[in-house]
C-alpha cells in the first residue's frame, strides 16, 4: 500500500464526523429509542400503584431495565445499512485497524443512544420518585452502564447484521452478556437512592465499561469480518 | 514433526475412526461410573443429618452443574481452535458441544429446583448459583440460535466461534456478579476440595459421578460429532470406505 496521507486519528474522526451527520439528518429515527426509554419508564408506574414511595423502591430496576431495551433497540441499525451499501467493506479494506474503526463507530453510536438517555434519565428519574441528591450517583452510574451496553451490544450487531431476521436472536445474545452491567448498575442506582456510598458498584461498573473497551473491538471486528464474507 | 499429531487431528476420516475407537471407552467408563457412583451414593451413603435423603439429588446436580461449565469451556476452545486454524472437525466439536451443554444446564437447573423445593419450600429462589445456572442456559441458548440462523456452515461456524469466545470470558464475570448481587444465601459449601466439609462417605461417591458423567459428556459428544462430520463431509468419498457405514444401504 502506498503512504496513507492523514493518521489513523484523522480518520477515526472523519469516520465519526459522517456517522453522526448521516444520524442527525434522521434525527427522527436517532430519537426513537429515546422515547421508547421515556414509555418504558412511565409504564411501571401504571402497572403498580403510583404512590411515590414504592415507586421508589423499583426506580432502579425501571430505569436499567429501560436503559438496556432501548439500548437493544438502536442496535439493529447500528451496521446494517453500512454492511448493505458496501461501506463497512471500504473500512475493512482501506488499512487503518478495523477494530479501532469500528470502536469509533460504536462510540458515535453511544453519542448518539447512551448519551443522550443519561441526559433524559434525570426526568424518568424523578417521576420515578427518586430525590434530587441521587442524580449524581444514577447519571454515574448510567453514564458507566451505558457505555459497557454500547460496547457489548455492538458485538451482537456485528454478528448478527447480515442475517434478516435478527430481532429477538440479537436480543437473546446480547441480553445474557449484559446482565453484569444491569445488576451493578441497578446496584448503584439503589444505593444513590437510598443515599448510602456507591463506589463498590460504580468501580465495578467502570471496570466493566474498561474491559469492553479493551476486548470488545477485537471481537467486532472479527465479527464484522465474518458477517461481510 | 511434533504437530504432525495435530494435523492429522484435523483430518475428518482420521478424527471418525479415532472417535468411532474411543467411544465405547467413554460410553463403558460411564456406565461403570454411574452405577458405582448412584449405589454409592443412593444406598451406601449415610443420610444428611439436616437435609434428611433429600440431599442425595446432589449426585445429579453437582456432576450436572459441573459439566454444564466445563462443555462451555470445551466448546469455546475448540470453536477457537477451529477459528484459528480454520479447522473444520474443531468446528464440528464445538457445533456437538452446544445442544449437551445446554441439557446439562437443564439437568443441573431442574435438579436445582427440585432440591429448592424441599429445603426452601420453593420451586425457584433466586439463589446466585442457580440466577448464574439460568444465564449460562440463554447463553447456549443464544450460541445455538445465531448457529441456526445462518444458513452457510463455514459462516455459522466463525459467527458462533466468535460468540462462543466472547462468551467464556463473560462467564466468570456474570457468575462473579450474580454472587455478589445476592450474597445472602449460603456460600458453596459443597466442593471445596482441600478441606471438603462432606464426609468421605458422601464425597467419594460424588467424585465418582464427577468422573461418570465427564465420561459420559465426552461419549456423547463423540457420538454427535461423528455424525457432524458426517453430515458435513456428505459429498466427501471417503465415508464410502468407512467399514459397517453403507452396509445397510448395499
Amino acid at each position: 500500500m502506498s503512504e496513507q496521507r492523514i493518521g489513523f486519528a484523522a480518520a477515526a474522526a472523519a469516520l465519526m464526523a459522517r456517522d453522526l451527520r448521516l444520524a442527525l439528518r434522521r434525527s427522527g429515527d436517532t430519537l426513537q429509542p429515546l422515547g421508547f426509554f421515556l414509555v418504558v419508564t412511565t409504564l411501571f408506574p401504571l402497572a403498580l400503584d403510583p404512590e411515590l414511595s414504592r415507586l421508589r423502591d423499583i426506580a432502579p430496576a425501571a430505569l436499567w431495565v429501560g436503559a438496556l431495551l432501548s439500548s437493544l433497540l438502536a442496535l439493529d441499525r447500528l451496521f446494517r445499512e453500512d454492511a448493505q451499501d458496501g461501506a463497512l467493506e471500504q473500512l475493512a479494506l482501506c488499512g487503518w485497524p478495523f477494530a479501532g474503526l469500528l470502536l469509533a463507530k460504536t462510540a458515535v453510536h453511544w453519542l448518539l443512544t447512551g448519551l443522550p438517555l443519561v441526559l433524559i434519565a434525570p426526568l424518568a428519574a424523578t417521576a420515578l420518585g427518586a430525590p434530587y441528591a441521587a442524580m449524581p450517583g444514577i447519571l454515574a452510574s448510567l453514564f458507566l452502564g451505558t457505555l459497557a451496553l454500547s460496547l457489548i451490544g455492538a458485538v451482537g450487531a456485528g454478528l448478527t447484521m447480515s442475517l434478516n431476521r435478527n430481532g429477538s436472536l440479537l436480543a437473546l445474545l446480547v441480553l445474557p452478556l449484559a446482565a453484569p452491567v444491569l445488576i451493578f448498575g441497578a446496584r448503584a442506582t439503589a444505593l444513590a437512592i437510598a443515599g448510602e456510598p456507591l463506589a463498590a458498584p460504580l468501580y465495578l461498573l467502570a471496570a466493566l465499561s474498561v474491559l469492553g473497551a479493551t476486548l470488545a473491538p477485537w471481537a467486532l471486528a472479527a465479527a464484522v469480518r465474518i458477517g461481510l464474507e | 514433526m511434533a504437530w504432525v499429531w495435530f494435523h492429522r487431528f484435523g483430518s475428518p476420516p482420521h478424527f471418525y475412526r479415532l472417535a468411532t475407537a474411543l467411544t465405547p471407552w467413554f460410553g463403558w467408563a460411564a456406565a461403570l461410573l454411574c452405577t458405582a457412583g448412584l449405589i454409592g451414593g443412593l444406598v451406601l451413603a449415610p443420610a444428611d443429618y439436616q437435609q434428611g435423603d433429600g440431599f442425595r439429588i446432589i449426585y445429579v446436580h453437582a456432576p450436572s452443574a459441573w459439566l454444564s461449565l466445563m462443555v462451555y469451556v470445551v466448546m469455546a476452545s475448540s470453536a477457537a481452535v477451529g477459528l484459528v486454524w480454520r479447522m473444520n472437525v474443531a468446528h464440528a466439536i464445538a457445533a456437538s458441544c452446544a445442544s449437551i451443554g445446554a441439557s446439562f444446564t437443564a439437568v443441573a437447573l431442574v435438579t436445582g429446583m427440585l432440591w429448592g423445593r424441599r429445603m426452601w419450600g420453593t420451586y425457584w429462589e433466586w439463589d446466585p448459583r442457580l440466577t448464574s445456572e439460568l444465564l449460562l442456559l440463554f447463553l447456549y441458548l443464544g450460541y445455538i440460535g445465531l448457529r441456526n440462523a445462518i444458513d452457510d456452515t463455514g459462516r455459522a461456524d466463525r459467527a458462533s466461534a466468535v460468540l462462543a469466545i466472547v462468551g467464556v470470558v463473560n462467564v466468570p464475570i456474570i457468575h462473579y456478579s450474580v454472587t455478589w448481587w445476592n450474597s445472602l444465601h449460603q456460600a458453596p459449601s459443597v466442593m471445596k476440595f482441600g478441606k471438603p466439609t462432606m464426609v468421605p462417605s458422601m464425597l467419594v461417591p460424588l467424585l465418582v459421578m464427577l468422573g461418570g458423567f465427564t465420561a459420559l459428556f465426552f461419549a456423547l459428544l463423540l457420538i454427535r460429532a461423528r455424525g457432524e462430520v458426517l453430515r458435513r463431509e456428505r459429498n466427501a468419498r471417503w465415508p464410502v470406505d468407512v467399514p459397517g457405514l453403507t452396509a445397510h444401504e448395499a
